[in-house]
């Protein structure tokens, strides 16, 4: 299936990445390029194959449900573009 | 002692140990080489005051004990994508400018706990997704091999650009490197060095910045199969902080080096041979087989009948893990945040670092990944992609359970090709690239690139041996064969 700008835009959208108008013609473009290569996929007969979970059959490994680590309020916001009073600070959310 | 640099793990290890240098030296050669090699773009963030202050410890361990770990005083780079307390860990992206993570990952934690010295931190392609190391926010890492006297200057190959460069360069005596798709293993290729990919869940990938999930696995890269030996060993082994981690024994690898192959079977897969692949790559692999034989190996003929498949389905899976992994980059929690307009909101927050922080390639597979993962496409896309992996996956338990011990491979479909060559292809064929080693990470395999030769116009060449899972030891030691046979012991001539 062929992507136009429409599509290009909408997926911009749903990764949270702008992208300017005039640039989703040429992004389109190399959509198309790479899912054209992955429309090879289709010859291979996937009948009764089971899609893979995980590359090394493993269970994975339970653990005394208890709290391992915490009080780390200064490391958590150490990185932060914009913290203020102990918290995370983003834009107004809620009007 | 001269030139320490050029010193391998294995050499630098045994001087120590007999008195005949100290880490502090070592260190120093290494840190005045990467003074000096600032050309090769290879080293990104320089940490000599962390490196001079381990190697004071690590001398203090080896004279106090005579039980110091095998890594113990060495001088590595670890390449950007791990996170390194304290120092800047990027992976190469600008979303992470001004990162200072708060923890150490497990890898590097391990090297430490075993003595080894950080030189600092290495360039590689953007979060490693490229095979180029041009996407990398801090510019392209330079390969120290040049064609002939051409001063053209060439990839290094990626995304382990940066720590390939400085290695074949001699600016350090190993470093850490990752694979998704082969990214340790093209560009130890390119540069003239060895580089393993352990199985999947050999080593822990906490705290390694995640690109897919799923494929990514951390090795060494070095001057050596016995080296590679010596730091796999030193950076396996199970890790309660990831679930995937393996909770196996780690085998003395370096033990295992016996190099005998006699009565092994190498399977030598029909499908490996491309259309319009070089014709140097083809002797290359010959000469590989010849001397596989010659050292007693018994030469099968296999097929792997979904190969061809392995590229399209890592271009699904990968970007799809990839779209979820760098959700995480939102300008909230670390790393950059776009300046916004008045009356922007939290939306445009992100829509605006994203598009800021991310280079164009991370975009792309970003995007690639959420169509292939949207309302609709999920089916027809992601699912058919994991369900030829299974297929893959059978393709190597197949021809294992037949006797195969392990495959022969090239290890990349050409030299390493000049920077900016690639510019105006369309990405997929810059994906062409990892056509030979993709296969070993969609079914969660032990690769290992070993240089055996070189191209007409003298760049390093290499070939891939592929193991079964969890049988590293027989892996490295099938390739320490290769490299006696092989002999390769070629430098590239010193321009930077």
């Amino acid at each position: 299936m062929a992507i136009d700008e429409n599509t290009a835009a909408r997926v911009a959208k749903l990764a949270r990445i702008k992208v300017a108008p005039e640039s989703l013609g040429a992004l389109a473009g190399e959509f198309n390029g790479i899912l054209g290569f992955i429309e090879q996929l289709n010859e291979v007969d996937i009948e009764g194959v089971e899609p893979m979970t995980s590359v090394t059959p493993q269970v994975l490994k339970r653990r005394v449900d208890e709290v391992t680590d915490g009080d780390q309020q200064g490391a958590v916001l150490k990185n932060a573009p914009d913290a203020r009073e102990g918290f995370f600070a983003v834009p107004k959310v809620v009007e | 002692m001269s030139d320490l640099n050029k010193l391998g793990l294995a050499e630098a290890r045994d001087a120590l140990r007999k008195g005949e240098t100290t880490s502090k030296e070592l260190t120093e050669a290494c840190l005045a080489a990467i003074e000096g090699a600032g050309a090769l773009n290879a080293f990104v963030h320089h940490t000599p005051e962390i490196a001079l202050s381990q190697a004071a410890k690590a001398d203090a361990r080896l004279k106090s004990s005579e039980e110091a770990p095998a890594m113990c005083g060495l001088p590595i780079g670890i390449k950007d994508l791990f996170c390194t307390k304290g120092v800047p860990s990027q992976a190469g992206s600008r979303i992470l400018e001004g990162f200072l993570p708060e923890y150490e990952s497990t890898v590097s934690q391990q090297l430490f706990d075993n003595g080894a010295v950080m030189l600092g931190k290495l360039n590689m392609d953007e979060f490693a997704m490229g095979s180029s190391n041009e996407t990398s926010i801090y510019g392209n890492a330079v390969n120290p091999w040049r064609r002939g006297n051409d001063a053209a200057e060439l990839t290094p190959g990626g995304s382990s650009g940066g720590s390939a460069s400085a290695v074949a360069a001699d600016l350090c005596l190993a470093a850490t490197g990752t694979d998704t798709g082969g990214s340790i293993r093209q560009p130890a290729a390119f540069t003239g060095i060895t580089g393993i990919k352990p199985t999947y869940g050999r080593c822990s990938r906490w705290g390694i910045v995640a690109f897919a999930s799923s494929l990514d696995q951390a090795g060494p890269m070095t001057k050596s199969v016995r080296d590679a030996a010596i730091m796999l060993e030193a950076i396996c082994g199970h890790d309660p902080k990831d679930s995937t981690s393996a909770d196996l024994a780690v085998p003395n690898f370096e033990a295992a080096l016996t190099g005998d192959v006699r009565g092994k079977k190498i399977g030598i897969p029909k499908e490996y041979r491309m259309d319009g692949m070089p014709d140097e790559i083809e002797a290359l692999w010959q000469d590989g087989i010849a001397m596989m034989k010659d050292a007693g190996a018994e030469i099968v003929d296999i097929s792997l009948p979904h190969t061809k498949y392995a590229l399209p389905a890592y271009y699904v899976i990968a970007p799809a893990e990839a779209s979820s992994n760098l959700a995480r980059y939102d300008g909230v929690r670390y790393g950059h945040r776009a300046k916004l307009e008045q009356g922007d909101g939290i939306t445009e927050m992100y829509e605006k670092t994203r598009a800021e922080g991310f280079g164009p390639e991370v975009q792309r597979r970003v995007m690639i990944g959420t169509y292939v993962l949207s309302a609709g496409f999920y089916d027809a896309y992601y699912n058919r992609a994991r369900r030829v992996r299974t297929l893959i996956k059978k393709d190597f338990e197949d021809v294992f359970a037949r006797g195969i011990d392990s495959i022969l491979t090239p290890a990349t479909p050409s030299a390493a090709f000049g920077l900016g060559e690639m510019a105006d292809a369309d990405p997929v064929q810059m994906y062409l690239n990892d056509v030979f080693t993709v296969t070993v990470n969609l079914a969660g395999l032990p690769g290992i690139a070993v240089p055996t030769g070189q191209d007409r116009q003298g760049l390093p060449l290499g070939l891939q041996l592929i193991g079964r899972p969890w049988e590293e030891a027989d892996l490295l030691s099938s390739a320490y064969a290769l490299e006696q046979a092989a002999g390769f012991v070629a430098k590239a001539d010193k321009w930077w």
